[in-house]
């Protein structure tokens, strides 16, 4: 009796065990079953380049460039911005930073990381697009350069925590052989500790990236929501995520907006998959 | 400093990193004044925005605000439905994501070998981990409320975000049945128990602060989540109180977007009030995560 209670506990556990992979395979699954169906109005090449995004019209336009265009910007910004800055922030953090300090930092990080990303968006609304609005003397402050600061500044937790645990797996004993050759604490940092951790700082970068581009409600509140192709970072943009999530309410079920909306999931799907394994492998990289 | 000092000894390292900059002393206080300008740039407005909030949203907090249906199309009155909404969901996705999570958090560290199927395991968690929000969201419009036909629903809400929060809820409790010395374990089977009965009385009694505070992280993120509901549960306006689990909710992080963006002139009050309620509420998950981890650590034996 026992046994049995016991075999039947130990494939439960193996069951949920493979939940990860199911539930994975599930997400994609409905994605396609729901999104290929807008391949019978459009082919693909049109579907991912095509100019235009007019889903009400009739008949409809479901070109996304302008959504990948706006995405990529937005991202692009982000990357800029948040790159630097996060990188030398997770240095400062694992190497220069006394201890106390140290501890106050990660906290500061974690919480920055806990903030929703609405709350976030809000602030946004009413800090930093006024900002920008005054500064480029523009007629709306809701521009790619919002969105991108903003998202710069969603990015950072996972950028520093990730590079400041690459950084602290460095072996103690390279920083103090440099130091004992007679390296500045600089030199250490930059020549040998920095180079040792680049396969961690590589996967941060690439997983800080990927959470741009996934974000949802901050981008969607401060960048403007305007689906056509963008000639400057100053101008409103609309981002592929955005673009669901503001669409997705109106679209009514069955329609070709509806199934495009869904083919935009399924672009951003494989993005974030190609992001996460690139990552992976990095991290991977990184074991050997 | 000048040249001269520099050529006397070329073969040396130390020496041929000084020739590429002119002052090493004055190079690394250049960098750690950028390192440390860095790092105020990304603290010093996360202290600003808690700070801003605070101010601002705490005027607007009164008894009547949090227990108070909305009125005046959310333009006076209080967000009560929108904070159960979210107790009901954020409660809903833990009863899901929990016993799922920790069981296969239990496989991960108990029963999985170093396998390709293991890798496979781990990178399916990573994934899960990076799928965009909004496409939870897309994913429960089909799966749950579309296929399973069970409506916008806190039903679909809450198993939405349950999916989403599993790798969370997997990594912290990898991490701390990982932590649980293996000595422990094999003590256990060496007085006769079998390996669910090592796992049960003596693997996860020690490694439950661990697997607490991976829960309540969970919480926390499935309060403050507002793309995954955004199809499958939330209302955007919606006075009464729900009556079973196939009814739609108000929830706070909606509400927060819906008066912030949707609705005009809603007094500044109310958005930062409600906005103020979302963020204690997430924050206040966090801290208790961050107590009982070092309330637990101090306890530990090994």
């Amino acid at each position: 009796m026992r046994k049995l209670k016991e075999f039947l506990i130990e494939k439960l556990i193996l069951f949920c065990g493979l939940a990860s992979i199911f539930f994975v395979v599930l997400i994609f699954l409905f994605l396609l079953k729901e999104g290929l169906a807008v391949f019978k109005t459009v082919t693909p090449p049109q579907f991912l380049f095509g100019k235009s995004w007019y889903p009400i019209s009739e008949p409809p336009h479901l070109g996304i460039l302008p959504l990948i265009l706006g995405s990529l910007m937005v991202t692009l910004g982000a990357a800029l911005i948040s790159i630097p800055i996060g990188v030398a922030c997770a240095v400062y953090i694992a190497e220069v930073a006394p201890l106390k300090i140290k501890e106050i930092l990660k906290s500061g990080i974690e919480l920055l990381a806990a903030i929703p990303s609405v709350v976030l968006g809000f602030i946004g609304m009413v800090t930093l697009v006024p900002w920008i609005k005054s500064i480029f003397h523009l007629p709306t402050g809701l521009t790619a350069l919002s969105g991108a600061v903003m998202l710069a500044f969603m990015a950072m937790p996972t950028i520093v925590s990730i590079a400041e645990d690459a950084l602290y797996s460095v072996p103690k004993t390279y920083k103090e052989g440099a130091l004992a050759l007679g390296a500045t604490h600089w030199q250490a940092i930059h020549r040998v500790i920095l180079p040792a951790a680049s396969s961690g700082i590589m996967a941060a970068v690439m997983l800080g990236i990927g959470r741009v581009i996934g974000e949802t409600m901050a981008v969607m509140m401060i960048t403007g929501n305007a689906a056509v192709i963008p000639h400057s970072i100053l101008q409103p943009v609309r981002t592929l995520t955005a673009t669901i999530a503001a669409e997705m309410g109106e679209a009514v079920v069955g329609s070709e907006h509806y199934f495009a909306l869904f083919a935009v999931g399924i672009v951003l799907f494989v993005i974030s998959f190609i992001v996460n394994v690139g990552a992976d492998l990095f991290l991977h990289k990184k074991e050997q | 400093m000048n040249d001269s000092t520099v050529t006397d000894c070329p073969a040396s390292p130390a020496l041929k990193l000084k020739k590429r900059s002119r002052d090493p002393v004055l190079t690394q206080r250049l960098a750690f004044a950028f390192l440390f300008v860095s790092t105020l740039l990304i603290i010093v407005p996360v202290g600003l925005i808690i700070v801003i909030i605070v101010q601002k949203g705490l005027p607007g907090i009164t008894w009547q605000f949090l227990s108070d249906i909305p009125r005046q199309g959310m333009r006076s009155g209080g967000i009560f439905p929108a904070i159960l909404g979210t107790i009901y969901l954020v409660s809903g996705a833990i009863v899901f994501a929990l016993p799922i999570g920790l069981l296969s958090a239990v496989y991960l560290s108990e029963y999985a070998r170093g396998n390709f199927l293991t890798r496979l395991i781990k990178l399916a968690i990573v994934n899960l981990a990076g799928v965009p929000s909004v496409v939870y969201g897309l994913f429960g419009l089909a799966l749950f409320v579309t296929f399973f036909k069970f409506g916008a629903s806190i039903l679909s809400g809450a198993l939405t975000l349950g999916i989403m929060i599993l790798p969370i809820i997997i990594t912290a409790s990898l991490e701390a049945l990982e932590s649980v010395p293996h000595s422990f374990r094999e003590a256990s089977r060496s007085l006769g128990a079998s390996r669910w009965q090592t796992i049960r009385y003596v693997v996860l009694p020690n490694a439950i602060s661990g697997i607490i505070t991976g829960t309540i992280l969970g919480l926390g993120r499935a309060a403050g989540e507002t793309a995954p509901i955004l199809f499958t549960v939330a209302a955007f306006y919606l006075p009464q109180l729900p009556g079973s689990i196939f009814d739609q909710v108000m929830a706070l992080p909606y509400h927060l977007y819906v008066i912030s963006t949707q609705v005009p002139n809603v007094d500044e009050k109310i958005r930062y009030g409600t906005a103020l309620v979302l963020l204690a509420m997430v924050l206040f998950m966090n801290l208790a995560a961050v107590v009982i981890r070092c309330r637990f650590r101090k306890k530990k034996k090994w």
